[in-house]
């Protein structure tokens, strides 16, 4: 039995190998494809088009390919998913709209501070391997809220564990529904509403037949087209400006840069330097000197939050059901930090390089010496100049005249750039052709779509399993189980959609509550659970600690308001 | 639901495997938290040590690059010594 299952595993291990790299190679050419249309004079609008439907339909058809009548199938992809592949399904699963798009930008505002993100999303994953994922394997759960019942014996365990889940993946699948809709409606002119029912089209498709079957290998999938698209166009850039084609060794060299700007700007007069005892809005904050936008303590505590709130997360823990072994599951949470780091790896440079780049060509510049790439983000309201939105040239210019003792140059006071745009728009920065900026955008689009793939599934599996099959229903018959894990998630996605399309303002707000919510009510019941055999269902409820929400929400509130990005975690 | 095991595990041995890996779960929060917080919280006096040839500042990067590679490398090495205690106890699932 055993070296049977070595064997099918092998020989699917090898057929994986090989269906991936073609699948690479066949983006790779459509790629090449795309930019030799764009030298054929294809406009932008039509070539933007085509990469988001095209990548939505290979997923779909992906999802539609791997859809499955099994219950185990459903629930945990038949729990043989290699490690390697689902560390790489997890790594898109956990690095969503915010990662791929606003962490570079954030990076960008906060310097030094913004690595507390980078830390803390990544250390979390040091968690979930040594202290919950490869315990929660061995439980051999379906759900999160399945081991809470088994450890803590009973419903009532199981349903505060559904409400948890409920509460913190609802919002956040709302999140990235509403940011698939920013990526395609900013970048591509897509109108928001219709950005957002081609997400739901594409997500539907690709977990409602399959379950976590299909999410796990269009995950893949789109993990693949992300990390292509997030790292392109900064070896673009790196080899450009450096002549390596390794941004994160050749940013060092940016920064270093950076740093004697900044020191040349204050001497020249054109910003105000930040200090200890004077530190109002628009003065400027060297990159690389730490605790000038965070406390200490709010640096570290934004680490800690970040961290343990990783590794509470449902649709996340829920991946490393799905292995075949425990053993697996531990080098599957390896692998998932290997593919996620080398994203967050790679953010800083981007911050560095758009920052580089602002401080050498933007500010210090005359006014009518500005790039075009500025005022077209600036009609999008991204771009300010001098307190307006910088739409036209002449807008600016007549915005710095009103301000009385302007020389027509620009000071680091008078440029505010949105930080969504730091990674959207450096293909512009860097004069490459459109075809990388919609390239960029369709990796924006898998990162939010896979996030929400894998959201949606915890929230409809948590609904049919724990609540109908467990609680209402014990002796349901397979296919109604089916039935009804398909037509929640289906109600599930509409809703949360329909949710995103009213563009609801407070969802800032609601996803820092998700996160700390998730982190209170998962982290103290899974791990005491998992290391501490007198933990009692009672402790475990009431350890719940709603302090540490607290904390953990104001940290990221006040993280939040000075991100102004995309409005998701992970 | 739960794991097969293998038929001849003593409650002895179950613990002497369970004492071994919650030392090795304690040594590797340890890890973790060094390279989390307590080497970020000199990031004054490594800032002024710049990397020969790359030219960051050794402050800045132990928190971009230096302390993820630290995890990354960590958690493949705790798969493996997880793996070896697992095998010696005879509690691994089979190959």
């Amino acid at each position: 039995m055993a070296t049977q299952t070595t064997a099918a595993t092998d020989a699917f291990y090898k057929q994986l190998g090989r269906m991936y790299g073609t699948y690479t190679g066949g983006f790779i050419a459509f790629i090449v494809l795309l930019a030799i249309l764009e030298q054929m004079g294809v406009p932008n609008k039509i070539l933007g088009y085509f990469f988001v439907f095209f990548t939505l339909a290979v997923y779909a058809i992906i999802g539609v390919a791997t859809r499955t009548a099994q219950i185990s199938e459903y629930y945990v992809a038949g729990r043989r998913v290699p490690a390697l592949y689902n560390g790489m399904a997890t790594g898109a699963d956990w690095m969503s709209a915010a990662s791929f798009v606003g962490m570079a930008g954030t990076l960008f505002l906060l310097g030094y501070d913004g690595l507390a993100w980078v830390l803390g999303w990544t250390g979390g994953f040091v968690l979930v391997s040594i202290l919950v994922g490869p315990y929660l394997r061995k439980f051999g759960a379906y759900t999160v809220p399945d081991f809470l019942s088994f450890r803590y014996g009973g419903n009532f365990a199981r349903f505060l564990g559904v409400i948890v889940l409920v509460c913190c993946s609802f919002t956040y699948v709302t999140a990235q529904i509403y940011g698939t809709g920013l990526i395609a409606s900013r970048f591509l002119g897509m109108q928001f509403e219709i950005a957002v029912f081609a997400g739901l089209v594409g997500i539907l498709l690709c977990a409602m037949l399959g379950g976590m079957r299909a999410v796990t290998w269009t995950q893949i999938a789109q993990y693949i087209v992300l990390i292509v698209a997030y790292l392109t166009p900064i070896v673009i850039l790196s080899t450009q400006h450096f002549g390596i084609p390794i941004p994160e060794l050749t940013y060092g060299k940016a920064i270093a840069e950076i740093t004697a700007r900044e020191q040349q700007l204050v001497k020249d007069g054109l910003a105000v330097l930040c200090t200890q005892q004077a530190c109002p809005a628009g003065t400027l904050r060297p990159h690389i000197q730490p605790f000038m936008n965070y406390t200490p303590l709010n640096f570290f505590g934004i680490i800690f939050c970040m961290m343990v709130g990783t590794a509470s997360l449902p649709h996340i823990l829920m991946r490393y059901f799905t292995t075949p072994s425990v053993r697996e599951a531990r080098q599957s949470v390896a692998w998932s930090l290997l593919f996620i780091f080398l994203l967050y790896f790679s953010a800083p440079a981007y911050a560095a390089f758009s920052k580089l780049e602002v401080y050498t060509n933007i500010i210090g510049a005359n006014i009518d010496a500005l790039k075009p790439w500025i005022f077209q983000w600036g009609e999008l309201g991204l771009i300010q100049i001098c307190g307006k939105n910088a739409a036209t040239l002449q807008t600016a210019i007549d915005a710095c005249k009103a301000i009385a003792g302007h020389g027509g140059v620009l000071r680091f006071q008078d440029f505010v750039i949105n930080t969504d745009v730091i990674v959207l728009s450096t293909p512009e920065i860097a004069g490459l052709p459109y075809v990388i900026s919609g390239l960029v955008a369709a990796g924006g689009l898998a990162a939010a779509l896979s996030t929400a793939d894998g959201l949606l599934l915890a929230i409809a599996n948590a609904l049919s399993h724990d609540i109908y099959y467990k609680m209402l229903d014990p002796s349901a018959p397979t296919i109604r189980r089916l039935t009804v894990a398909r037509v929640l998630l289906f109600f599930v996605a509409v809703l949360s959609a329909a949710l995103a399309a009213t563009k609801p303002s407070d969802i800032l707000a609601m996803v820092g509550w998700a996160f700390s919510l998730a982190m209170a009510g998962n982290f103290p019941a899974i791990v005491l659970g998992i290391w501490w055999k007198r933990a009692t269902t009672t402790g475990a409820i009431s350890g719940s600690s709603p302090a540490g929400a607290y904390a953990c929400s104001t940290s990221w509130s006040r993280g939040i308001s000075r991100r102004r990005a995309l409005p998701t975690s992970g | 639901m739960a794991q097969p095991s293998t038929p001849s595990r003593t409650s002895a041995n179950d613990e002497a495997h369970w004492r071994k890996t919650t030392n090795l779960m304690l040594i590797h929060l340890g890890i973790w938290f060094f390279f989390g917080y307590i080497i970020h919280m000199f990031v004054v006096p490594l800032n002024k040590i710049t990397i020969p040839v790359v030219d960051f500042p050794l402050g800045f990067y132990m928190a971009a690059q230096g302390s993820l590679i630290v995890f990354v490398v960590q958690l493949f090495i705790f798969a493996k010594q997880q793996d070896k205690i697992d095998r010696e106890f005879g509690v691994a699932e089979d190959d």
